[in-house]
């Protein structure tokens, strides 16, 4: 059961990077790589189960709490630095 | 694919972020070959730290690349011909996991037999990192010190002057007051897991250099929610350089300490009458040591750079 | 109970895989930004509290437990809210929510264009 899930986990990551890479706009990114991270979170938690070592529990906490600080960084450094418009970008 | 886009790419924000998704995957490689307090450094590092001070430079510079004016052809035929060499050299170690190659004959099976007795700490990379290769963790401690001093004397151009330090600074994201409520209910649980993860190294992965770290990203989330001004008020720049002299300073005391005693730098089994204690205590100590230091200078890290972005500031007022 | 405690974990697992499958094709799939992060955010908290309370339907009680649910409560607080900023943040970066002026005839109401805050 838990190797579907790590499996089901895997494709959601990955259709989340393709539209990291396609994104047209910058906010697309941010979400995708965002979503991208919170399914990590789980994916590490599932692997602790699945290898059975729960320490990995851990690693799972620090991704979640720096999946957050680093969407809000960039989410602050867009807002407020450059004034471009930035409904399309390359 | 993700480093081959990161170098054809000009945009150098996408670069960070497709650097830290980089720094993801390659924690969870660590991952796969069971090294957790690897993997467990790369993701607070590597995804966390190096993102933010990333970005906090980007604000600096422009964003987007320069023309390169060379065709850098040389320096890539260097670089092939330095892999290839690399390559070579692999082929005559041992196969990979094999139970015969040199590190599981000599010195493995001691660390791996051995610590429990003579460190008695369960998690066997701490009590090699701090015990047994103590010095080199002194090495790399001073190597965080070093560049804390080196950006703090090259940023230093503009101090603030009295009548600056009135002022404050408003704080950017003052909109966002949903983001500022949850960052204060938040930011407790994450100062509580920095402190879990300084003091639980000893039996599960963790340790000063990742507790440091996450507290520093902490500290960072509450500055950017709420300006640098009211973090300066918490984190004086004056208290900012004592501690991170203190943090290496314990380390470095906690060797001396172990010679007054008797035994040789950083030896910690004469710290108590029981060597499994004095190991205890000492880890303990080096560990809070290294923990200080690296939050520290995470810290000035960023308020040095984005000082540097806010003062213009000041002079608008 | 043991038995018990395995089906609701993996009837959580698998439908909390199910909700994460759905967000990420919809995060493919929508044709706009607010669109898909509709389907991102909305998916993934549910989808994501269901595989960790799974998860804790294994491990019973004990650090594991508390662990799993500080994730928990972690997640819920911090995807929401991230995903409000960046909402706004795009809002206010003058990204339109795409309104197609036939929406009635596509089959979707008045209340329900996508128009988040």
């Amino acid at each position: 059961m838990y190797e579907l899930t790590a499996l089901i986990l895997l494709v959601v990551m990955g259709l989340a990077l393709v539209r990291a890479f396609l994104g047209p706009t910058l906010y697309d990114r941010i979400l995708a790589v965002n979503n991208f991270g919170t399914k990590t979170v789980l994916l590490i938690a599932i692997l602790g189960f699945l290898g059975g070592r729960p320490d990995f529990l851990d690693i799972a906490i620090v991704y979640a709490l720096i999946n957050f600080i680093s969407i809000i960084a960039v989410l602050r450094f867009f807002e407020y630095s450059s004034k471009r418009p930035m409904d399309e970008e390359s | 694919m993700t480093a081959l886009a990161i170098t054809r790419m000009n945009d150098l924000f996408a670069v960070v972020m497709l650097s830290g998704i980089y720094s993801l995957m390659s924690a969870g490689f660590f991952l796969d070959l069971d090294a957790v307090d690897v993997a467990f450094t790369e993701a607070s590092v590597g995804a966390g730290i190096s993102t933010l001070l990333m970005l906090a430079s980007l604000k600096m510079v422009k964003r987007y690349e320069g023309k390169t004016k060379y065709k850098p052809m040389l320096a890539l035929g260097v670089v092939g011909a330095t892999a290839l060499l690399l390559i070579y050299g692999t082929l005559d170690m041992p196969h990979f996991g094999s139970a015969d190659a040199p590190i599981h004959q000599h010195v493995a099976p001691r660390y791996i037999n051995d610590s429990m007795a003579e460190v008695g700490v369960p998690n066997i990379v701490t009590s090699i990192l701090a015990s047994y290769r103590g010095y080199d963790t002194l090495g790399e401690t001073l190597v965080i010190f070093t560049a804390g001093i080196g950006v703090m004397s090259l940023l230093r151009v503009s101090r603030e002057t009295k009548d600056q330090q009135q002022k404050r600074v408003p704080a950017d994201m003052q909109q966002q007051i949903i983001l500022r409520i949850v960052a204060k209910m938040m930011l407790p649980l994450i100062l509580l897991f920095a402190l879990y993860v300084q003091f639980h190294g000893d039996y599960g992965p963790g340790g000063g250099f990742q507790a440091g770290v996450i507290f520093a990203a902490g500290i960072i989330l509450y500055t950017m929610l709420f300006g640098l001004s009211t973090a300066r008020l918490v984190f004086k720049s004056s208290l900012l350089q004592k501690l991170t002299a203190v943090g290496v300073l314990l380390y470095a005391g906690v060797g001396v300490a172990c010679m007054l005693l008797g035994g040789n730098f950083l030896d910690y089994n004469v710290l108590r009458h029981d060597p499994v204690h004095g190991q205890h205590l000492g880890i303990l100590l080096v560990e809070l040591g290294v923990g200080i230091t690296v939050a520290t200078v995470m810290i000035t890290l960023f308020f040095k750079f984005t000082w540097r972005t806010v003062k213009h500031k000041y002079i608008e007022q | 109970m043991e038995v018990l405690f395995d089906i609701i974990s993996w009837v959580c697992l698998v439908s909390g895989s199910f909700f994460c499958l759905t967000g990420g094709i919809g995060l493919l799939r929508f044709p706009d930004f607010f669109t898909r992060i509709h389907a991102a955010s909305l998916t993934d908290t549910l989808g994501a509290s269901l595989i960790l309370v799974g998860l804790m339907f294994q491990a019973g009680w004990g650090l594991v437990f508390a662990k799993l649910l500080l994730i928990l409560m972690f997640s819920l607080l911090a995807g929401t809210t991230a995903s409000h900023a960046m909402a706004k943040a795009s809002l206010k970066s003058g990204l339109k929510p795409l309104e197609s002026d036939d929406a009635e005839k596509d089959g979707v109401p008045e209340g329900e264009r996508p128009s988040q805050q």
